[in-house]
């Protein structure tokens, strides 16, 4: 069950590094930010299954909820300033 | 050993619908079809994957935490995919249609 842990989080990060391709090309602003939380939600697995790679689960999984909820923050602020009109990047 | 079996199929199953995810956000034309692919296979591929997780774990306070975390990606993920297409909408970024698509190179 570890070395298939290890493989299927090896996958999930080469997923990740792909997905940055649209973070960096991305059309519009709003690719980039729909790519970025894509970015931040497979990292926060990859954080939990990390947890279990090293076996010091308590811990990550702490780490891991922080990182869901500043994810959720950061787009949902992202949103609101877009939304009022700010300055299209 | 059958929980270890049953979180294997489902962390499978999980990322199956990372891999659609990641392929829809680089393929997809728009960014509208794109949303299509963050909202709804990031959300179900995520909860396959801690639910196995969760299941492999067994009975214990860090499971308790998965089951946390799995709910709140279940309301968070499509909640900030809306936002963010929202502000699209009223920001005025026109939907990808055919005729676009066949005149430009799509992108």
């Amino acid at each position: 069950m570890s070395s298939f842990l290890l493989v299927v989080t090896v996958f999930i990060a080469v997923l990740t590094a792909v997905s940055m391709y649209r973070v960096a090309v991305g059309k519009t602003i709003f690719d980039r930010i729909i790519a970025a939380g894509l970015v931040g939600t497979n990292g926060f697995i990859i954080l939990v299954m990390i947890g279990f790679l090293f076996e010091r689960i308590s811990m990550f999984i702490d780490i891991a909820i922080a990182y869901a909820l500043l994810n959720f923050v950061i787009i949902i602020v992202l949103g609101k300033y877009f939304d009022r009109g700010g300055e299209r990047l | 050993m059958v929980a270890t079996i049953i979180a294997m199929v489902l962390i499978v199953a999980g990322v199956f619908f990372l891999t659609v995810s990641s392929l829809g956000l680089l393929r997809l034309p728009d960014f509208y079809a794109r949303t299509h692919a963050v909202g709804k296979s990031e959300t179900l591929g995520s909860i396959l994957v801690l639910s196995g997780l969760a299941v492999y774990n067994g009975w214990e306070l860090n499971t308790v935490k998965i089951v946390f975390i799995l709910l709140f990606v279940l309301i968070a993920n499509p909640t900030a995919t809306h936002a963010i297409a929202r502000a699209a909408l009223r920001t005025g970024l026109q939907p990808w249609t055919l005729q676009q698509g066949t005149k430009k190179k799509k992108d």
